[in-house]
């Protein structure tokens, strides 16, 4: 059964705010408004946000070097996050973390964690604070394709596998870590197999179909809150750019790109949503010139806010300043 | 006088453990063969009949996995938790680098101030005849890494006080032990053990961060030292006294926060200084401790700073090399000598 009609337009707003805050950092970036370097989630939206709306408000995310799809899901303004990016003081972090440590605990996005694998371990130590304090809540910990092939990913999805922990890995393969191709450096066909390997249940999901990925998310989040411990779900996706800013991608065809972005999960849920009698195509034009209209103001907001004061990075070290 | 019992720093350890485990609910341990029924309490006894009192869950066995054991306790703390984690030896904690110096050093920076990691890692270090990657004295490595705190204390006192401190600590804390001043017991007895029992008091205390001890008075030289090179220090300056040199020794207790405060006051009056320290020479503590002493209180200084240190190469297995390496009253003594030839 789908999902009901509000909760299809609110995924559809979501995944749209996040292919439309991309383009325009992209642009920003391109443009040479904007400092620092670029992960950019676009293809892949349909991942961070099936997985968001099938969590509380009290829980939590776990993100990577590519965090602002992940942030924006779980509910980071994207005036702050516009802010982050411009280095502003007005940013989610104040400016200290930038594009790679987007996130924000007021909304239990937690500041990213850009070196891959690294937030596999903390997010399992999370579930596992959540667990004895009974608290009830989940978190969701995403991670690239290429993390499974860490030390650090085997080692927290063990213990949160024999912990029976709240926590839902989130394996966002996109097919290639930077260039290289994840078939040239997994020997499975399925990485949810992997799961196997810990106990855990594994599931493969067409990543680019938001309600199945929803589906999905829906009952690994149930189980982790049941005390039944940690799944492992796949999301098989595509990023529709480069890796990062420099990447020309000379790696992949353009014919592989073209049938990948033929899946692309904002038109399908569009389509669903005109087909099921509940969206017409101009409200989602609206919805794209509301988010546009967002998105101008954050601009606005970043380029206007200060900077912070170049002493300032010398707070935020330890809990009391300059004892040091 | 307040009342006191005598101890051994692992028995101080374990009451600093067990007693902010009954104080906050928070503080819970985790670490390998820590809680095991029949097993050992930690590699050096630290959390032996902790789980009786506290059960399982809060004496937590975790798989061998060093960098999910730190990583654990890093997202652990994020949620609310206190973790005090340990790892057997020292030499380990290099299996946990990411989780220390990438997510626990810089969560509270890259969160712009929003997130804090309250943990606590106990690390086991010093040469006791295991070679070159179980007898580590890994410090200097961490305290090059901004957000991360780092105690080392010698007394039994003093292992208690600043255990209490660490674990309420709102940031990191890396918290060095030295294998032969445990006084562990039984079969996990160290051979050549100094295992030096302290008076601990039996009233509530702690001991704050960046307060240096002086462990001997003295006019003629300072002679700064952690961990087991404190007892060698004081060995040192016994030894010289009876050759009328009068020798300071100062114990900083806590590298991050250094207190260069005391021991610049110490140089006014001795106007020479020793460093001694385990760790391998280049780039380690010793050499920023001098720099900072000399920054400071270059004009009250008569002679260069003199370090004695372990030298530049692995920790070596066999007792007669074991010994060359580690710096002793010997060599400690020569080097007060020579810092005194300049006056």
């Amino acid at each position: 059964m789908p999902p009901p009609k509000d909760l299809m337009l609110s995924m559809y707003r979501q995944m749209l705010r996040i292919r439309q805050f991309e383009e325009t950092v992209n642009r920003l970036f391109l443009e040479g408004r904007m400092p620092g370097t670029l992960h950019l989630y676009i293809g892949q939206e349909a991942c961070a946000v099936g997985v968001c709306e099938a969590l509380q408000p009290g829980d939590w995310t776990a993100s990577t070097h590519r965090p602002h799809g992940h942030a924006i899901a779980k509910g980071v303004s994207l005036k702050a996050m516009m802010a982050e990016l411009f280095g502003k003081a007005t940013g989610c972090a104040g400016g200290y973390g930038g594009s790679m440590h987007m996130g924000d605990s007021d909304v239990g996005a937690l500041t990213a964690i850009a070196i891959v694998g690294g937030n596999v371990p903390v997010a399992t130590g999370m579930a596992l604070g959540f667990k004895m304090q009974r608290t009830g809540q989940v978190i969701a910990c995403f991670m690239g394709d290429g993390a499974i092939n860490e030390g650090a990913f085997h080692e927290g999805a063990n213990m949160a596998a024999i912990w029976d922990l709240p926590v839902v890995f989130v394996c966002e393969n996109n097919l290639y870590g930077a260039s290289t191709p994840i078939r040239q450096v997994v020997k499975l066909d399925k990485l949810a197999d992997r799961a196997k390997g810990y106990g855990i249940p594994g599931v493969t999901v067409d990543g680019m179909d938001v309600l199945a990925l929803y589906e999905a998310a829906q009952s690994a989040v149930e189980r982790a809150r049941a005390g039944e411990g940690p799944t492992f779900i796949e999301c098989e996706t595509y990023r529709f750019v480069g890796h990062s800013r420099s990447d020309t991608r000379g790696y992949r065809s353009r014919e592989e790109e073209a049938a990948w972005k033929q899946r692309d999960p904002i038109p399908r849920l569009g389509a669903d949503l005109r087909e099921g009698g509940h969206a017409t195509e101009a409200d989602l034009e609206a919805v794209a010139e509301e988010i546009a209209r967002e998105l101008e103001a954050a601009v606005r907001f970043a380029e206007e806010s200060p900077a912070p004061a170049p002493e300032d990075c010398l707070k935020h070290v330890f809990a009391e300043e300059g004892w040091r | 006088m307040p009342e006191t019992r005598t101890m051994t720093i692992a028995e101080a350890l374990r009451e600093a453990i067990r007693e902010e485990m009954r104080r906050d609910e928070r503080v819970f341990c985790l670490g390998e063969d820590i809680g095991i029924p029949g097993g050992f309490g930690g590699a050096f006894t630290v959390t032996l009949g902790l789980s009786e009192e506290f059960g399982h869950e809060r004496i937590l066995d975790t798989p061998i996995s060093e960098a999910g054991i730190a990583g654990v306790a890093v997202g652990a703390a994020l949620a609310g938790m206190r973790p005090i984690a340990d790892v057997q030896y020292a030499d380990f904690l290099f299996c946990a680098m990411d989780q220390l110096v990438n997510q626990a050093a810089k969560l509270r920076y890259t969160s712009g101030g929003k997130l804090a990691v309250p943990l606590v890692m106990r690390a086991p270090c010093g040469a006791t005849t295991r070679a070159a990657q179980h007898s580590q004295s890994p410090e200097s490595f961490f305290i090059h890494v901004p957000g991360l705190k780092v105690a080392c204390p010698s007394t039994a006192y003093d292992a208690k006080g600043l255990l209490k401190t660490a674990i309420r600590s709102d940031d990191p804390v890396l918290f060095f032990e030295h294998k032969l001043l445990y006084g562990s017991k039984g079969v996990r007895a160290e051979k050549g053990a100094l295992s030096p029992v302290g008076e601990v008091p039996t009233e509530e205390y702690t001991i704050p961060f960046g307060q240096a001890a002086i462990r001997r008075e003295g006019s003629d030289v300072t002679i700064v030292a952690k961990l087991l090179m404190v007892y060698k220090a004081l060995a040192a300056a016994e030894a010289l006294a009876e050759e009328g040199i009068s020798c300071e020794v100062i114990d900083p207790r806590t590298l991050v926060p250094f207190d260069t405060q005391t021991v610049v006051e110490s140089v006014r009056k001795t106007e020479h200084v020793v460093i001694v320290d385990e760790c391998p020479r280049t780039g380690g503590w010793a050499g920023e401790a001098a720099a900072e002493i000399q920054e400071q209180a270059f004009g009250y200084l008569d002679a260069p700073i003199k370090r004695v240190t372990a030298p530049d190469t692995p920790v070596p297995f066999s007792p007669t090399m074991e010994r060359y390496y580690v710096p002793d009253e010997q060599d400690i003594a020569r080097a007060v000598k020579e810092v005194l030839q300049w006056r």
